[in-house]
């Protein structure tokens, strides 16, 4: 039995200036289980496809259907039900700067009225979620005291603390150093192999995708480890100017004549 | 043709901006009775806007009281009316300056600070992150900081009042020696109820102005921290000549109806 669409789109078009497309005509859909790793130069449309799949945006063709509902013409109120069952990461991780790390991870439980959890009970789901991420010590620390990958980190046990079917992950390595790019990865590669979470991953960094499609978490060493046979369901989409310009799987990405999506692609023997 | 079709392109931007206004008003009034209410900002709010404007309401307060009873005492002091300064100082305040300056003041330190720190918020995502944690941004931040500074611009304006009336005594017993007592008593006596009543309607009014323009216009920032600056002075400026327009109006219609 096919796995049910934890999103789609169908022919969606987004606009902020009359007569200037920021997404056209974009179709997909993403089952359950599937990570979908979307590539695209600055200002191809990437994070206005997640801020569209989230509701953030507003279409002006098409339908959009975030787990099972159709959110395109729902107003702002009856979304936030909806919302409380994805997460997202944005592009500068967005904490609050007001709030300490416990508190920004502690809001959707605090906020989120379809999601109950005992006051009790909250800060041992605050510190879970901050341990997944190896920030349990910056509990009490402000977002303006951490570096930009715990920034990231801290966002991303923001995003999970609730539990969500679906991630979505707005350019998680961007403006951080290998190593840092490397462990960030590496936390979505544990969530997603951990809690069986669906995701879509915004980036202009093909290693990113390779990792996600190549390596799984391995609980009992920690590390990541290659995939070899157990394929991961791993999805790459290539934007160009607010249209799709490829979908398919790692092995057609690389093997694509088209020379904007070549770009994206570096070989192993290259990168190596 | 072309110079009616360039008026209504240039009218577009100002119609739209002020349609979204109405719409940002009309959803941060409807909120003030629906769920959830938070109170814990508000009261932040009430800290921030009200407790931490007193120490500029104070110095206003004073320095425009004395400044007026200085002058006033000159003027009367021609026809022999130096007396009547308690009575000229109290009136002006109360009806007039009192309001005007204390949410001048109150414009420049909280209409700009509120739209510098919602056009952070707007330019580092931390709004869609608001909305995409399940909040409504209007209801956590636009009707805290409304009610806030609803209830602190007549209070922070009541202290205005009263310490310009001890400005205007000290110039007035320093200067033109006037008696503590007779001082005291005209300023009371010159107050009528619909000086009370307009001294405080005002500063309500105005409250609304600097709260939902800085919003409105925190709200509305975009491209980065040069768009959070233009965002803090237009909130400003705004704010600042809608009060002195709205000032004139709203004394327009008490002489008309109270006949002060």
């Amino acid at each position: 039995m096919a796995a049910a669409n934890l999103l789609e789109f169908d022919k969606v078009s987004v606009e902020f200036e009359a007569g200037v497309l920021v997404l056209d005509q974009i179709s997909f859909a993403v089952p359950e289980g599937q990570t979908r790793i979307i590539l695209g130069a600055a200002g191809s449309g990437k994070t206005v496809l997640l801020k569209t799949a989230m509701g953030l945006n507003r279409t002006c063709a098409g339908r959009v259907s975030l787990l099972g509902e159709d959110i395109t013409d729902k107003p702002e109120n009856q979304l936030f039900d909806i919302r409380a069952r994805v997460g997202m990461l944005f592009q500068d991780s967005a904490l609050f700067d007001s709030m300490t790390v416990a508190q920004n991870v502690a809001y959707p439980l605090l906020n989120q009225k379809s999601i109950q959890v005992p006051r009790d009970k909250m800060e041992e789901k605050v510190r879970e979620s901050l341990r997944f991420v190896e920030l349990e010590h910056a509990l009490v620390k402000y977002p303006s005291e951490l570096s930009g990958g715990m920034r990231r980190r801290a966002a991303i046990a923001r995003a999970v603390v609730t539990g969500p079917p679906l991630l979505l992950y707005d350019s998680p390595t961007a403006g951080l150093d290998p190593i840092t790019a490397h462990t960030i990865m590496a936390l979505i590669i544990k969530e997603r192999d951990m809690d069986n979470t669906t995701a879509l991953v915004v980036t202009h960094r093909y290693q990113d995708g390779n990792l996600v499609a190549n390596f799984r978490y391995n609980p009992d060493s920690g590390t990541l480890d290659p995939s070899g046979d157990r394929a991961t369901n791993t999805v790459f989409m290539v934007l160009r100017e607010g249209r799709l310009v490829f979908e398919g799987a790692q092995t057609e990405l690389e093997a694509c004549s088209d020379s904007y999506v070549q770009k994206f692609v570096k070989k192993p023997e290259m990168a190596a | 043709m072309l110079a009616s079709g360039f008026v209504l392109e240039f009218l577009k931007g100002p119609t739209l901006a002020l349609q979204d206004f109405y719409l940002l008003t009309g959803r941060a009034m409807r909120n003030v009775v629906r769920q959830p209410h938070y109170t814990d900002d508000i009261k932040l709010q009430m800290d921030s806007i009200g407790v931490g404007s007193i120490p500029i309401v104070l110095l206003t307060g004073f320095f425009s009281g004395a400044v007026m009873a200085l002058q006033m005492g000159r003027a009367l002091q021609q026809y022999g009316q130096t007396g009547r300064t308690g009575t000229v100082v109290s009136i002006i305040l109360v009806r007039e300056l009192g309001p005007v300056l204390t949410a001048l003041m109150v414009a420049g330190r909280n209409a700009s600070g509120i739209a510098s720190e919602l056009g952070s918020m707007k330019v580092t995502e931390q709004i869609d992150a608001m909305r995409a944690l399940g909040t409504d941004p209007i209801q956590k931040l636009v009707t805290p900081r409304m009610i806030a500074t609803g209830v602190m611009l007549p209070c922070l304006t009541v202290i205005d009042d009263f310490v310009g009336m001890v400005g205007g005594w000290i110039i007035g017993k320093l200067l033109y020696d006037l008696d503590a007592l007779q001082y005291w008593s005209q300023t009371w006596h010159a107050l009528v109820w619909s000086d009370v009543v307009q001294g405080l309607l005002k500063p309500f009014v105005y409250s609304f102005v600097i709260s939902l323009i800085g919003c409105f216009y925190g709200l509305r920032a975009s491209g980065g921290t040069q768009g959070v600056g233009r965002a803090t002075t237009q909130a400003m400026v705004a704010a600042s000549v809608t009060i002195l327009i709205l000032n004139l109006f709203m004394g327009l219609i008490f002489v008309k109806y109270s006949g002060n």
